[in-house]
């Protein structure tokens, strides 16, 4: 009776002892909480990334250290900030995490960082691309991209074309404001002349309009932008029967305007568009050869995947990184020391690193065009620039 | 620049063909709503569900546009038939409020389903060569699709009215949406009469959804995202009749070109705008009864 | 539009058939009084902070949308009044508390107050223009309304940080005592204390004179003209109060997330509102505490089970709950109520 009691006190003042220190546990489960936004309109992105994460964990669990689990707890942030943030809390607080991982929208990831910073977890931001996101936390760190580190090279390219004139249509909130300011700051840079600026609203069936403004202007070159997934078949299908290239204006984006998912869907209206861009699903390197064998057998031999995926796949790969250099041991200002200074080469996308200073992305940035191949769409890289840092950041540097 | 003549053509040309597809969804929801007393915000589904059935048997049978679009009316205005009789005919003359709730589950389950089925991304609307591009007429070119929907939409609503003007069953639609009561008194077998409305309404909400899948694209969130547009149309349009809404889908297709290519920033305001100016001059809509 | 909706039986049970006269005009005179089953819900809301230590931030959202929910119902329940704009005044709310704590001023309560008064004002001026209309006119009108702000807000991005939401923003602690913190302890208190002030406050507006004035004017509007009642002041009334409310719902929201977004001002946000109010019944001051926790809970549920397609089955719910129970959760509670009298 005696010796019950003294077990279970023994056994409770253990748990006890452990539940005081649980980053100092020795063999132990690594939790990461992450938060997706699977309904709502930005449903497509969120299944890309969610695919990218599942298949990084799938095929690299086994490199883990021994005794060391890792465990993901997704969550839904609906596309609202105040349900991301409450969710953050409820991760933090109750299923205890040791990472956040994930965010699909910048206003979600605003919402988060103050409680990243205050309970100190860090973040690791796959698609997020506010500019400013990472200085809102010293807790966060960015992998996926910004939409100045690949508008401003656009803009540049464009006028190195030999374009003297260009038209922006961009999308009426702050993603497709920065698209259009690092575009046009690219393109006066490198000597050209904005003839014209549009911003439509963000939620809209019906493009030819907007399109036939553009049009009318004449430019040399259109600068058109809108969100990523659903909106860029629209867009490109309103140029498309208002022939504008046969009126012989150049069509430029980023590469939120050719998602590689749907790049089969816009079908031949697509061919001669150049993007910049983070990653393409038709990139010739061998890191990528094999991401691209593990997606197919995993997902389905027709499954495509583009830029999402492969951040929510290097978020993941440097997480890993971490647990494998710590034995899945870590506080959070070590995890972030960690990615501060973290790069790899054998990213599907190539090589890219953490930039100390600003805890942001730093990679190639490729100008691709659309080609046909063997009878089939693809996106082709023309162009590399090797290791581009966030240029706003180095517009604006922090107060 | 273009001058303003050749500004104006084009912004009437779309606008036009814009205001067909919108009518060709609208007015079935006109009708149900003035004739049911219904409030059915589960219209769009319809429109979308027209919309899936057209693209996927044209992009996984081949089958040729006119086909996948007869083929997408019929499925989708057969298929209203059981959903009216299960779901909708308890709720006449009930609370509005039941009716919100259950149209807004509906859609709710057909956004889900949609993407369950078919995915998240849209639809792609791979049309016969000849349809894409522009095509040169009067004063600019147009996009050649523009013009299909103009042709068609035109001679969809003449039949439409004639039919109405005309047939008996449009006199039966006439009647009951004037005076339930009267038209039960004469005789008229109004719950079958609510099914083959009901019926025609969705069907031609699925031509629409259909025929307009390039303008308005197919994606599993289309009956939420564009509810407040068939409402508009509706509203502005007045209930119970098929004029009205012809009118507004007019008003509101021209009204949204013009502002997306004169004021781009400022369009969804001038149509907000515009919308509750209308409704206040004219509280049940330009042809709406007193 | 439709013809009349049918007078609710009461909760107090006045409406059984074969109750003695005198005992239903009692009950009907005495239906402002305080009744023991009206303790349930804080009761339950107590047992959570004791039984769901780690839900605490689930639960004030709950209770802030609680009180979301009773702005919409004494406008749609009360005043008869169908909106699909309540988000107007939630997120007029939501902004003032919120620029107040990005520009210096944290304190929580006197944000709340000011939400209060912008969100107040703004039903007001809509009021005064749109509520001579009814039906669908009056639905679109209310829409248009809320669509119209969000455009605003979107635009005037400088002020409100448009899409990427409003940021920096710094809430004091309440009293200078109590800290919003990690666990949520401070708002669940926050939203529990303002939820029951201001329900005791709307309880109390409902069965006075007033409040019974706005059955009639949602009832029979012809027959209140007829007897002299001036409706469309009561209407107005009803709305701005209404909108002060939601105001200081979004507030809490506000405050409590330390953040803002346009979609406190979207279509989303008012059809939720309206959806779970319906689920738990419309115009019985309950129904938003049985609706709005039955749906944000589920919510919560479904989507870590399915985060992909949780809205199937809240669209099924909501579909077999109106075919199988009309009138709300509180609709069918009454049923039953019935039902288990009439086998007596």
């Amino acid at each position: 009776m005696a010796r019950k009691f003294l077990g279970s006190t023994a056994a409770a003042l253990a748990a006890a002892a452990l539940a005081v220190s649980p980053a100092k546990l020795v063999a132990q489960t690594v939790k990461i909480g992450i938060i997706n936004s699977y309904s709502g309109f930005a449903a497509q992105p969120a299944d890309q990334m969610r695919k990218g994460i599942d298949l990084y964990v799938k095929e690299h669990e086994k490199d883990l250290p021994a005794g060391v689990k890792i465990e993901l707890v997704k969550r839904d942030d609906t596309a609202k900030p105040d349900v991301g943030k409450r969710l953050a809390q409820e991760l933090i607080a109750r299923d205890q995490v040791n990472l956040l991982a994930g965010v699909i929208l910048s206003p979600v990831a605003a919402a988060v960082a103050p409680l990243t910073a205050e309970a100190k977890v860090p973040l690791v931001d796959t698609n997020a691309a506010g500019a400013a996101i990472p200085r809102l936390s010293p807790y966060l760190v960015r992998v996926s991209f910004t939409l100045w580190q690949e508008g401003y090279p656009i803009g540049k390219w464009a006028a190195q074309q030999g374009w003297k004139t260009a038209y922006t249509a961009v999308s009426d909130f702050i993603p497709g404001h920065d698209a259009e300011a690092a575009f046009i700051k690219g393109f006066t840079d490198g000597g050209g002349k904005i003839v014209g600026s549009d911003r439509f609203p963000p939620t809209n069936p019906d493009f030819t309009p907007f399109i036939q403004r553009v049009k009318d202007a004449r430019p040399d070159v259109a600068f058109l932008w809108v969100p990523a997934g659903q909106q860029a078949t629209a867009i490109m299908k309103a140029a498309k029967n208002l022939g504008l290239h046969e009126a012989g204006i150049n069509i430029t984006s980023t590469q939120d305007l050719l998602p590689d998912e749907e790049l089969p869907n816009m079908g031949d209206i697509a061919l001669g568009l150049v993007t910049s861009g983070n990653y393409s699903a038709d990139a010739k390197r061998p890191a990528n050869a094999a991401f691209l064998a593990g997606w197919k057998s995993a997902y389905g031999h027709k499954a495509i995947p583009d830029f999402f995926s492969v951040d929510g796949w290097d978020g993941m790969a440097m997480i890993f990184d971490l647990i494998k250099a710590t034995k899945g041991n870590f506080s959070a200002d070590q995890a972030m020391a960690f990615f501060k200074i973290w790069k790899t080469p054998d990213s599907p996308r190539g090589p890219i690193a953490i930039d100390p200073a600003t805890r942001d992305i730093v990679q190639n940035i490729y100008i691709r065009r659309v080609e046909k191949i063997d009878g089939k769409l693809a996106d082709v890289e023309i162009q590399t620039i090797p290791m581009v840092k966030d240029p706003w950041k180095e517009l604006n540097p922090p107060k | 620049m273009p001058s303003a003549l050749s500004a104006v053509f084009f912004i009437g040309f779309h606008g036009i063909a814009f205001a067909m597809v919108l009518y060709l969804i609208s007015v079935g929801l006109s009708v149900t709503m003035g004739m049911m007393g219904f409030v059915n915000l589960a219209h769009g589904v319809f429109a979308m569900a027209g919309g899936y059935v057209m693209t996927r048997l044209m992009n996984q049978q081949g089958a040729p546009l006119p086909l996948a679009l007869a083929a997408a009316t019929v499925v989708v205005a057969v298929a209203s038939l059981p959903i009216e009789r299960v779901l909708y005919r308890r709720l006449y003359g009930g609370d509005e409020l039941d009716q919100v709730l259950l149209t807004m589950g509906l859609v709710f389950m057909s956004g889900a389903a949609a993407q369950y089925l078919c995915g998240p991304l849209q639809q792609p609307l791979r049309l016969p060569p000849g349809l894409n591009g522009g095509v040169r007429l009067g004063f600019g070119e147009v996009p050649a699709y523009d013009a299909l929907l103009i042709v068609c939409g035109a001679g969809l609503v003449t039949g439409l009215w004639l039919g109405i003007e005309r047939s008996r069953f449009g006199a039966k639609i006439r009647a009951a949406v004037d005076n339930l009561r009267m038209a039960q008194s004469l005789g008229i077998d109004t719950s079958r009469l609510f099914s083959l409305t009901f019926a025609l309404g969705s069907g031609l909400a699925a031509l629409g959804g259909g025929l307009g899948a390039s303008l308005i694209t197919i994606t599993p969130g289309y009956a939420l995202d564009n509810l407040v547009y068939f409402l508009i149309v509706v509203a502005i349009g007045g209930l119970g009749n098929i004029r009205g809404p012809f009118l507004a889908a007019l008003l509101v297709g021209i009204a949204d070109s013009a502002c997306k290519y004169w004021i781009p920033q400022f369009g969804a305001f001038f149509i907000y705008a515009m919308t509750m100016a209308i409704l206040l001059w004219r509280p049940r809509g330009l042809f709406g009864r007193a | 539009m439709a013809p009349p909706r049918a007078v609710r039986p009461r909760l107090s049970g006045a409406a059984s058939p074969g109750a003695p006269h005198a005992a239903a005009i009692d009950a009907f005179a005495h239906r402002h009084r305080l009744r023991g089953y009206e303790a349930a819900p804080w009761l339950a809301a107590l047992a959570a902070y004791f039984l769901f230590p780690g839900y605490l931030p689930l639960v004030a959202q709950i209770l802030a949308t609680i009180l979301f929910a009773l702005s919409a119902d004494l406008v749609l329940g009360y005043a008869g009044i169908v909106t699909l704009g309540q988000a107007a005044f939630f997120g007029a709310g939501a902004y003032t508390a919120g620029i107040l704590a990005a520009h210096g001023w944290g304190e929580p309560i006197t944000g709340l107050l000011a939400a209060a008064v912008a969100a107040a004002a703004i039903g007001f001026l809509s009021g005064l223009v749109i509520l001579r209309s009814t039906g669908l006119a009056l639905l679109m009108q209310t829409l248009v309304v809320a669509a119209l702000l969000r455009e605003t807000a979107n635009k005037a991005s400088a002020i409100t940080g448009g899409d990427d939401g409003l940021q920096g923003m710094q809430v004091w602690p309440i009293f200078g005592r109590f800290e919003f913190g990690l666990f949520g302890r401070t708002a669940f208190f926050y939203c529990l204390a303002v939820l029951f002030l201001c329900w005791l406050a709307l309880r109390r507006l409902v069965h006075s004179p007033f409040g019974r004035s706005l059955t009639g004017t949602r009832e029979n509007v012809g027959r209140m003209h007829a007897i002299g009642a001036p409706v469309m002041r009561r209407r107005l009334t009803a709305y701005t109060i209404s909108a002060a409310f939601a105001g200081i719902s979004g507030a809490l929201i506000a405050q409590t997330a330390s953040f803002v977004g346009l979609d406190s001002l979207g279509l989303e946000r008012s059809g939720t509102v309206l959806i779970m109010l319906i689920i738990g019944g419309v115009g019985r001051l309950y129904g938003a505490f049985i609706g709005v926790p039955l749906y944000m809970i589920a919510q919560d549920r479904f989507s870590s089970i399915d985060p992909v397609y949780w809205f199937f089955w809240i669209g099924l719910l909501m579909v077999l709950l109106v075919t199988f129970a009309r009138g709300g959760i509180l609709g069918l509670v009454d049923r039953l109520r019935s039902w288990g009298g009439g086998l007596r």
